[in-house]
């Protein structure tokens, strides 16, 4: 198995999204091994601020040179931001998904859901399980 | 078999390597009940020249402007080619090319379309233009779906003047999916009238053709207004290209996306068909357009070259969400009118579009002094105009036809509100010696 | 030829002439010119006199300026930068590169074809009426439907037109069917067709074999379902030899079943789709018909029918009336359950005078000859390459055959870099990375056009390159060499795209 960068410090989907709590908002991306998967990402789809997303629907369009794949939201909430910087430079998202290359930031519904989210050695067992 | 090289010894030898007996063992993976088990029911081998004495008899029972003195267009025009454009475009390192998936052996395929991306983007006024569409009438249905996926509407509206096979193809390609499609009326000097309120908030485009398909030249800022201020997209169309270097651009007026019909440009006739369809839009809208694009790049030595790009729109990589099920594009039309459009160059297109005006407001001109015959619209024009006629087109048609000469488009299917009249082209190719033999046939005259 | 005399130098390869070329806008010269109009015979006219303020063009285009033969230099050089059929072997997968006939050429230019104008009184185009109906008539007996119309442009314009036809035929008995059956090795143009009726896409899995069980469809097909579509041979090369079954099941529960032609080259004279129980099919003349690529199109996508989808062809359809003075072809737009036009006239009719052309030339025997080859080449193929290429398949094939890159796995190359090195040794490369069911997939369709010599020098650079990838990876990741242009870099066009001059 290659090797991913999975921090501690953030909770993961299985639909390979990574959440971070900051105050109020939840702030969304995807993982290292989304972003490995992928290979070189040219364009990001996102919603307006201020879209209502339930958990586990599509919310945005992620895109390489060959592949396309949805976003789906990890939980539900209110868009608040979208990191607008992705347009010009979606190379962020390759280079440092953790950091730059953040999506959004949703205002949760409820926290329940952030609980049901697999931390780090969790996902890593589920990207393992589903290579095999 | 003169295609195929295959010797018997070759055959023999062949299922040799595999360790089948026969060809028929080969095909074992058809169940025998399946099988035809009978020759096809068709001609037997025809010798090439036996085949050409056959093709030339078939080609002569067809009439052309080298037969005939020619005024059709009504969609379809025709004009002048010169001799470099079929020459090299029947070099087969470009027909017999396919899709240039690999751009280290495409490059020519490649900056060819490129290049007629950037003639297409400079001719219409809009940033973006695409690898080519079907036809014309396919590039705006096109267009309306785009526009629809751009708005999340399903309202449909077309101005007065839409070419009436655009809008039957526009309703066939909108039909599965819900759409509604409204058309507005002609005003009396030719042009499209104001929309009103056929325009609302459900409204996704507003489609107009320029001139319209009555030959007027429409007010492209008037409509742009009245779709921009309910939020709906204006769709520029036009099916005859040419017209692009005389008229304003549509892309200067306020127009979202253009498209239409670049047969004009030195591709055949051909009974119609393959023409070639064009699109072109603003940036922001670049994520929705159909159909193939080529984008500039460099190699890994820095070496600047041209690839096939933002293909995830495509149909073969996002399958039932993508942007068209089209797949092919029209790449020996675009080499042709690629082509075309150099030798013309930017002052030779224009030239020719001059005189494509100049020989229609001569013919004008000469059916508005003659008795019988009248304009019907006072709307200005470019190469196409409406001819009142005082006896039934048909009869004229066929008059004109016994003196070798087509005399163009008999309107009664399609405006039959004129009484008799005929839609006339006059190109290039209209010499002043036929125009004046053309008002005369109208007028009654035996040739 | 004596002895002495030296071979051939090896076909395989290529250098030439080289030429740079920059893009013609580089090259423009303000006052040249490469075309002459003739003197105007009429009254000048300024635009600005006739047309209301404001329409007239305010800047000029800017295309570019050049003579004549400056213009021919640019698209010769351009030319010689194209891999070609005319050049060797063009091994595309699905997309049956096969010779395109020079008579086909001179036929399509003939004035009274290339001349004829659409909307001209068909009493003034009896001979291309009669090319069209025959070109009809003979391609219903090729694929055993009733009828044929020749109006779709290209293949994928075929199955929207299909697709159109099935859900007018459901619409007109008051069902309300909204889902399609799709295999999922099926091209993708399949889908995004039946996305465009409307229609839920649903996947239908292949069997280990490779090939579609009656079982899978069993357990999808009901009354919500309005059909199945089918590419028979498959996009893996393999006959799908279940389709009676499949058909019985689909029938009985008031489907119908659309054909992919594109695969059709593997069945001239052999099976017909029709006798399957196909009830709506498409053509590509492109394909299996000779018609040229062009570089990416035109395509021709005519459209095969049962009778029971008779009534539901687009219009205009062409109609032979039979007179005392000899036959005569009409335009009958009388079709009230057509589901409408689909072309802005009646038909790509330039690439139908290639079809007929083709089709004649051959005969019902030379018909037969060239799917007889075409599977004799691609079978050659497989038994030749099988131990230097994983076949994730391995039974026999019908016109194509697909490999893997499986073996090569531990040497780091993957398919893509086959591919590449391909083009160093002269070839195109064959299509890579489809069938998507196929991981690394390398599809190869030789075509009856080519020659045994000819697929030997292929195996042969085949072979070279497994060995290569063992021995010297980097040389095969790194490829192709010998070209023009190095790999290019799809990533940048993609992220900051740059589409015009």
């Amino acid at each position: 198995m290659a090797e991913y960068n999975l921090p501690d410090s953030v909770r993961y989907s299985r639909e390979d999204e990574w959440t971070r709590v900051e105050g109020d908002h939840v702030v969304i991306g995807i993982t290292d091994y989304a972003q490995q998967q992928l290979g070189d990402i040219v364009f990001v789809e996102l919603p307006e601020p201020g879209t209502q997303v339930a958990a586990g629907d599509p919310f945005g369009v992620i895109e390489s040179v060959k592949t396309v794949s949805d976003l789906f939201a990890p939980i539900t909430g209110e868009i608040v931001t979208i990191n607008t910087d992705l347009a010009e430079t979606p190379e962020a998202v390759n280079d440092d998904c953790y950091g730059d290359g953040w999506m959004l930031t949703i205002q949760p519904a409820s926290s329940d859901e952030l609980q049901g989210l697999l931390s780090a050695q969790d996902y890593a067992q589920h990207i393992k399980d589903r290579e095999e | 078999m003169r295609y195929i090289p295959h010797t018997e010894e070759d055959v023999r030898h062949m299922l040799g390597v595999i360790g089948a007996s026969d060809i028929d063992a080969l095909l074992a993976a058809v169940p025998k009940k399946l099988r035809l088990g009978r020759p096809l029911d068709l001609p037997e081998a025809t010798s090439e020249q036996t085949l050409s004495r056959e093709l030339h008899a078939m080609a002569e029972r067809n009439a052309n402007p080298a037969t005939h003195d020619w005024f059709l267009g009504a969609g379809t025009y025709a004009h002048f080619t010169p001799s470099a454009v079929d020459a090299l475009a029947s070099r087969a390192e470009f027909y017999t090319a396919y899709t240039p998936y690999q751009p280290e052996i495409s490059q020519g395929t490649l900056q060819v379309v490129f290049e007629w991306q950037s003639m297409v983007s400079e001719l219409v006024g809009l940033p973006v233009a695409n690898a080519s569409m079907y036809d014309g009438a396919s590039a705006t249905a096109e267009a309306a779906l785009m526009a629809m996926r751009v708005t999340r509407r399903d309202r449909i509206v077309l101005a007065d003047g839409l070419h009436p096979h655009y809008r039957d193809v526009l309703a066939t390609y909108v039909g599965g999916l819900g759409a509604e499609v409204v058309t507005g009326e002609r005003a009396a000097d030719g042009r499209a009238a104001p929309l009103g309120s056929l325009v609302d908030d459900r409204t996704a485009c507003v489609i107009l053709q320029q001139p319209g398909f009555l030959g007027s030249v429409q007010d492209v800022r008037a409509i742009a207004e009245e779709a921009h201020a309910h939020g709906a997209l204006l769709i520029v169309t036009t099916t005859e290209a040419l017209s692009l270097a005389l008229l304003e651009a549509p892309g200067k007026m306020g127009t979202d996306i253009v498209c239409g019909e670049a047969q004009s440009f030195g591709v055949p006739m051909s009974f119609g068909g393959p023409h070639l369809g064009f699109l072109a839009t603003a940036q922001k809208f670049l994520r929705q357009l159909p159909g193939r694009l080529v984008g500039e790049t460099v190699d890994t030595e820095g070496r600047r070259g041209y690839v096939l790009t933002l293909s995830t729109r495509e149909q073969h990589i996002r399958r039932e969400r993508a942007t068209s099920n089209i797949c092919t594009n029209q790449g020996l039309c675009l080499l042709l009118a690629t082509i075309y459009l150099s030798l013309h160059g930017k002052v030779g297109l224009r030239k020719l579009a001059e005189a494509n005006l100049a020989k229609a407001e001569y013919a004008k001109a000469r059916v508005r002094a003659t008795p019988g015959l009248s304009l019907p619209f006072p709307a200005a024009t470019f190469n196409e105009f409406v001819v009142g006629l005082s006896e039934p087109a048909d009869l004229v048609l066929a008059r004109a036809a016994e003196a070798k000469l087509i005399a163009g488009l008999d309107l009664a299917p399609y405006a039959s509100d004129l009484g008799p009249a005929l839609l006339v082209c006059t190109t290039e190719l209209a010499s002043r010696e036929a125009i004046d033999r053309l008002v005369g046939l109208l007028a009654g005259e035996a040739s | 030829m004596s002895a002495e005399r030296p071979g051939p130098a090896p076909e395989n390869a290529v250098r030439g002439l080289a030429y740079e070329e920059p893009l013609s806008i580089e090259r423009s010269r303000p006052g040249r010119i490469g075309w002459s109009l003739p003197e105007l015979d009429v009254p000048a006219v300024d635009p600005a006199d006739v047309w209301p303020e404001g329409s007239v063009r305010s800047e000029p285009a800017e295309l570019p300026e050049l003579s004549e033969v400056e213009v021919v230099r640019h698209f010769t050089r351009l030319s010689t930068w194209n891999a070609a059929v005319d050049l060797g072997l063009y091994p595309l997968g699905s997309c049956t590169m096969k010779y395109n006939p020079k008579i086909n050429e001179r036929a399509a230019r003939l004035d009274g074809f290339a001349g004829c104008h659409p909307m001209q009184p068909p009493s003034e185009a009896q001979g291309f009426l009669q090319l069209c109906w025959e070109l009809e008539q003979m391609l219903a007996e090729i694929s055993g439907m009733d009828r044929v119309t020749l109006q779709p442009a290209a293949g994928a314009q075929g199955e929207l037109a299909g697709v159109m036809m099935i859900r007018a035929y459901h619409e007109h008995r008051g069902e309300k069917r909204h889902k399609i059956l799709i295999p999922e090795s099926a091209h993708g143009t399949n889908p995004a067709s039946a996305a465009l009726n409307g229609y839920d896409v649903v996947p239908v899995p292949g069997g280990s074999d490779g090939v579609l069980h009656p079982e899978a469809v069993d357990a999808l097909m009901d009354e919500t379902v309005a059909g199945l579509m089918l590419t028979n041979p498959n996009t893996l090369g393999l006959f799908e030899e279940h389709i009676v079954a499949i058909a019985e099941i689909v029938h009985s529960r008031g489907g119908l079943i659309y054909g992919d032609g594109a695969n059709l080259n593997a069945l001239l004279g052999i099976a017909r789709p029709g006798d399957l129980g196909i009830d709506v099919m498409h053509f590509n003349l492109h394909k299996t018909f000779s018609t040229p690529h062009g570089g990416g199109g035109p395509g021709s996508g005519p459209v095969g029918v049962k009778n029971i989808l008779a009534t539901y062809l687009p219009t205009p359809v062409i109609q032979k009336v039979e007179g005392e003075e000899g036959d005569c072809f009409t335009l009958d737009h009388e079709f009230p359950h057509s589901i409408g036009r689909l072309h802005g006239n009646l038909g790509n009719l330039g690439m139908a005078v290639r079809a007929w052309t083709y089709i004649r030339s051959l005969g019902r025997e030379g018909l037969r000859r060239c799917s007889d080859m075409a599977v004799l080449n691609a079978n050659y193929l497989l038994a030749r390459l099988r131990e230097s290429y994983h076949v994730p398949f391995d039974r026999a094939v019908m016109h194509e055959v697909v490999f893997s890159d499986r073996n090569l796995a531990e040497t780091g190359v993957t398919t893509l870099d086959v591919a590449k090195r391909l083009i160093d040794h002269g070839y195109h490369p064959p299509t890579i990375y489809f069938p998507l069911i196929v991981h690394g997939a390398l599809m190869i369709e030789p075509t009856e056009s080519e020659s045994m010599e000819g697929l030997d020098r292929f195996v042969e650079s085949l072979e070279a390159i497994a060995r290569e990838a063992k021995e010297d990876p980097e040389t095969v990741k790194t490829a192709p060499h010998h070209t023009r242009h190095t790999r290019l870099d799809e990533t940048r066009a993609a992220r900051k795209p740059v589409l015009r001059w």
